[in-house]
């Protein structure tokens, strides 16, 4: 048998210490993604530390910014008043990911690490540089319907799954992560990675840390707002494309506005340059238009996501029209 | 109290059973000693088994046996020349990736797990194709002919028609993918005593095919299958891991439970074959079809040919003088497919159906209006009349429920924002079958009756027909009423598969409850007791505890006089978003003419389950695989999308209920297929009408639309 030792804490200090710098140890939360890597032989963890009993679950508002434990589970943050006042375009992401009983154990730590679902990585009878460096990209010229279009590497053209994430990127979040020194903050736009020569890593959390939670600054953003995914079954299926809109409006003009995209890169996707040209105008369609047309520039494709080149841009006015009618 | 309100004379008679976990699947059997096993499957596609080293997994701890080509176990059939290509444990050869090339028995799941990975074998590799549309276009590859050519009248006649079209159509392979898994547990005894758990829709066929490769008596095989958590068509046959397993258990003389991965139900248990169809059709102006020629190519195996009815509808379906149909089936390097519900009439239908919308539509004609005016009165292909068939009537019933005269003619002309609406309709035929079934009766002084018959409940609810049949006919509740089934040493009775259980082992219930009448009617007279007196009075009376009767049944000679089908009807209204090309089925009203309806409330489960399996082959199913390497990409329930709630509307089920005077004693026709057969066209047509895009290859994901 693949023997792994399993380890279990209460604290936050001694889950780090347990890390160690062993890079065969990994941190146990829900097991959505883990336990399906180890059981399809992806990954094969010689210490699992359970970190489910490490109090890191708090949701709460301390000044103007949002609290989030690397622990709570998706269904707690979904469900929570305070996000659902303050953040619901948080919560509608999260709402859109996985299934109910899915989200009712996943945590928001594991959701930011989870892997990328290219069936090349899954599949260890196949070639894959984010799972086997070297081997090979399985879905360059294979089936890639599902695969990136933006910041695409030679070697790899994977995207990150999450919804959660193309939320959080949009407002802005920052994530504390923490280490036997003491802990550090990212902003959310620069945990996750492009795969770039290294599709091994996919975001630049270090050996030695761990994420202990999120802050996402209070915004103007709860009234137009809409998170958008468009996939091939009405729930419980992984984004083609998903658009994180969301702007406040005074006096007929945009002050503030953010957009992401999922399903499109190898990272959640944030769509500033759309932002710049939309920030000081009306909410109107032709402007929308033009938004989504800059958020394609470099655009490249492979053949089986050649579509998401049409859908994208079409989701971005989609999401944007829907954020606008929510008035 | 309160379960007694909620229940009703028509529910399933082991619906308790399931809600509560009561009901004992096969996997969940458990007998001394039971030892598991894990098959190691191949990494290549084609060739030989070169080596295989099993010692690390013969030393991992738990294991006990390590069985494959190398020790091959005795299997009587499989030593003889001649039989299928596919003997398991007795070739060398690789037929196609995923196949089973060994077994590992261990005294844990996890174990045998384990050490199943340390098997490893090496190949001498052979060039291969699972391109099923390239092995189509290569001249130089393999075709068979499927079903001999059909002809009436003129050959190819749709090409000087007045009005002509010709299109193509693809349907990818579809994976059954019930909730349960497959395996079996196989418990072989001394003096080849053998006791199965199984998963199958046939007992009697299990046993048979196991007695054929063990050679050994049918009377010392014992199957029991009495909980199938769904089949679709997949447990049709006995499938080379029951062979392993059964071999193993026989090498070991242990029991052994084996039980398949998800991964697993994509390569060992069979797949509707993707398919690739020309439908060519012809018109007069006035709306009268005056050619159609249907050419279908399905998908088999290169190992094991498969062949279905794909063209079968296209035969009789519409009256036209002209009619040719082929079929020819193309080998590729991928396990062989199964019927999976509706089967090729389903694949046939889809094309046929689609065809049949866009004539209509070049024709500038209503659909519904088209078909009608093309509906025959008697069957041209059988030159017989039809036994009962009232689709002019459900066409209207449907679209009388759906608003069909909501419905516009000009395709993209509802439209609320991006949300184009649409509606669409087509038909679904099954052939009515009955065949030849037993069923043992067993009357009781207490008042009960026990039925018995080695049918099979892949989920339809026999046990509940069967027990309403007898109900009625006897007059005696359904409570004190119980019938068995999924028991190899029952009075046989076939398979359940092409919807012929209830016409089929329902007429055998018939049979007998009629024997049973008379027979206490008789003991009643000789006792000089009244005629119509209780049957516990009159056994009591002649002090008898039980009266027990078994009958053969079977139809006669009216199939020789009839042709003999299941009708349906299906409508759906859609709404399509033309920017992200997402189809959102928002209205089903499905309508059923398959003779009368003996259990509503299963006849409905019926027909809602093959409207979401319709959904499923419009809109969401497709087995992906990478051609360069012949592996499966989407094998597992996250990225193999069954429909979920979500995608389900609510669906208005309708049946006519009007018995058929010659099928059987009920006048019952089976629906399990036609709830299927059609559906996809109707979601095809109505997003045409919603859209004016024709999607001609299935499933109809958001990329087709915005193509
Ligand atoms: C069938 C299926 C469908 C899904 N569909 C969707 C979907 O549509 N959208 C979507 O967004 N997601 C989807 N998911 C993914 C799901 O959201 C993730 O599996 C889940 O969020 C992972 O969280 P977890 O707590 O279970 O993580 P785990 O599986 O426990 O952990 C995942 C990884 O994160 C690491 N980790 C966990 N917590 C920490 C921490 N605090 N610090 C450092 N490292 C940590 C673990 O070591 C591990 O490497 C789906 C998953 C499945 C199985
Ligand atoms: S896209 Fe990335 S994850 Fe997928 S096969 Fe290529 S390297 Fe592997």
């Amino acid at each position: 048998m693949i023997n792994f030792q399993y380890l279990r804490t209460t604290t936050a200090k001694s889950a780090i210490a347990l890390l160690g710098k062993d890079k065969n140890a990994k941190f146990l939360a829900g097991g959505t993604n883990l336990i399906d890597l180890m059981k399809r032989g992806v990954t094969a963890p010689e210490k699992l530390i359970d970190i489910n009993h490490v109090p890191l679950k708090q949701i709460r508002q301390i000044g103007n910014k949002i609290h989030i434990g690397a622990l709570a589970s998706n269904t707690a943050v979904a469900d929570h008043p305070l996000i659902k006042e303050k953040l619901p375009l948080l919560s509608r992401a999260l709402q859109a990911g996985a299934s109910a009983q899915l989200r009712n154990v996943a945590t928001v730590g594991g959701n930011m690490m989870q892997r990328t679902r290219c069936g090349y990585f899954y599949d260890i009878e196949m070639p894959c540089n984010k799972r086997q460096p070297g081997t090979g990209c399985g879905a360059m010229e294979g089936f890639n319907r599902m695969h990136a279009i933006f910041g695409t590497s030679e070697k790899c053209i994977a995207v990150h799954p999450s919804d959660m994430c193309v939320a959080l990127i949009a407002l802005d979040a920052e994530v504390i992560l923490a280490n036997a020194k003491g802990e550090r903050k990212l902003s959310f736009k620069d945990f996750h990675r492009l795969a770039g020569d290294t599709p091994q890593l996919d975001n630049n959390l270090k050996a030695d840390e761990m994420i202990i939670g999120l802050e996402i600054p209070t915004n103007n953003l709860a009234k137009n707002y809409h998170y958008l995914k468009v996939r091939d079954r009405a729930s419980y299926a992984f984004a083609l494309v998903s658009v994180a809109a969301a702007f406040e409006i005074v006096n007929n003009k945009i002050t503030d506005v953010r957009l992401a995209m999922g399903g499109v890169a190898h990272k959640p996707w944030r769509l500033t340059a759309s932002e710049i040209f939309l920030k000081g105008k009306e909410a109107s369609l032709t402007n929308f238009e033009q938004a989504a047309q800059l958020a394609m520039k470099d655009a490249k494709s492979f053949g089986g996501n050649d579509f998401k080149l049409k859908l994208a841009p079409n989701t971005i006015i989609e999401a944007l029209n829907l954020a606008k009618s929510k008035a | 109290m309160e379960k007694n309100m909620l229940k009703d004379e028509n529910d399933r008679v082991d619906g308790f059973l399931k809600v509560t976990g009561k009901a004992k699947y096969f996997a969940e059997y458990d007998l001394p000693g039971l030892t598991y096993g894990v098959l190691v499957t191949s990494t290549i596609t084609k060739g030989k088994i070169t080596t295989l080293e099993t010692k690390a997994a013969e030393k991992a701890p738990g294991v006990v046996a390590v069985i494959s080509h190398l020790n091959k176990p005795p299997a009587a059939a499989y030593e003889q020349e001649g039989g299928p290509q596919m003997k398991i444990f007795y070739t060398d050869k690789i037929f196609y990736n995923g196949q089973p090339i060994a077994i590992v028995v261990a005294n844990t799941f996890e174990r045998a797990t384990y050490a199943a990975s340390l098997v490893k074998a090496t190949y001498a590799k052979e060039t291969f194709n699972t391109d099923f549309e390239k092995a189509l276009k290569d001249p130089k590859a393999k075709k068979l002919q499927g079903q001999a050519d059909y002809k009436r009248g003129e050959e190819n006649a749709y090409k000087t028609a007045e009005v002509k079209l010709e299109e193509r159509y693809f349907l990818p392979i579809e994976t059954h993918n019930p909730m349960e898994l497959h395996g079996i547990i196989a418990d072989w005894r001394p003096n080849n005593q053998l006791t199965v758990y199984a998963k199958t829709q046939g007992v009697k066929a299990t046993q048979g095919t196991i007695a054929n490769v063990f050679k050994i008596p049918m009377e010392n095989i014992q199957v029991n299958s009495e909980f199938v958590g769904g089949g679709f068509g997949m447990a049709l046959r006995t499938w080379p891991l029951e062979i392993a397993t059964i071999m193993a258990s026989k090498h070991i003389g242990k029991p052994v439970k084996l039980v398949v991965t998800r991964m697993q139900m994509f390569t060992m248990v069979g797949n509707r074959p993707a398919a690739i169809q020309t439908i060519g059709l012809g018109a007069n102006k006035d709306g009268k079809l005056t050619g159609i020629t249907h050419r279908a190519y399905g998908e088999t195996s290169a190992y094991e040919n498969f062949t279905e009815g794909v063209v079968n509808m296209a035969k009789f379906m519409y009256q036209c003088d002209n009619v040719n149909t082929s079929y020819v089936i193309v080998p590729v390097d991928l396990g062989v497919p199964i019927w999976m519900r509706g089967p090729g009439e389903a694949t046939g239908a889809f094309a046929l159906e689609s065809a049949i919308d866009e004539m209509a539509h070049a024709l500038d004609m209503d659909p519904l209006e088209f078909r009608i005016k093309n509906d025959p009165e008697t069957d041209q292909q059988k030159n017989k009349p039809f036994s009962s068939k009232n689709i002019k009537e459900a066409y209207k019933m449907g679209a009388e429920k759906i608003g069909w005269r909501n419905r516009k003619n000009k395709p993209g002309s509802i439209v609320e924002g991006p949300w184009q609406t649409g509606y669409g309709v087509s038909v679904g035929v099954f052939n009515a079958n009955r065949g030849k079934a037993s069923v043992k009766g067993i009357l009781k002084a207490d008042g009960s009756l026990l039925l018995q018959s080695a049918t099979s409940d892949i989920g339809p609810g026999t046990g509940t027909g069967m027990t309403l049949i007898a109900s009625k006919l006897m007059g005696i509740p359904v409570d004190k009423i119980t019938f068995e089934l999924g028991d190899s040493s029952l009075p046989p009775a076939p398979s359940q598969g092409g919807s012929a259980t209830l016409s089929t082992v329902g007429s055998a219930v018939n049979d007998v409850c009629v024997a049973l009448k008379s027979t206490i009617a008789e003991l009643a007279a000789n006792s000089n007791m009244d005629a119509t007196s209780n049957f516990v009075d009159v056994l009591k009376k002649n002090n008898l505890p039980q009266i027990e009767i078994t009958k053969e049944s079977q139809g006669g000679k009216e199939r020789d006089n009839y042709s003999m089908y299941s009708f349906s009807i299906h409508f759906v209204q859609v709404k399509v978003n033309n920017l992200t090309g997402v189809v959102k089925i928002s209205k089903i009203v499905s309508v059923g003419d398959s003779g009368t309806i003996v259990s509503p409330k299963t006849a409905r489960s019926q027909m809602v389950g093959g409207a979401v399996g319709g959904i499923g082959m419009a809109l969401t199913e497709e087995s992906i695989i990478d051609h360069r390497y012949g592996r499966y990409i989407n094998n597992n329930f996250a990225d193999y999308h069954v429909p979920v709630n979500a995608d389900v509307p609510e669906i208005d089920v309708n049946f006519i209920n009007k018995p058929d005077p010659y099928i059987n004693p009920m006048g019952a026709k089976g629906m399990g297929e036609i709830a299927l057969i059609g559906f996809s066209a109707a979601v095809a047509n109505a997003v045409f009408n919603a859209t004016g895009k024709r999607i001609r290859t299935l499933p109809i994901t958001p990329d087709k639309i915005l193509a």
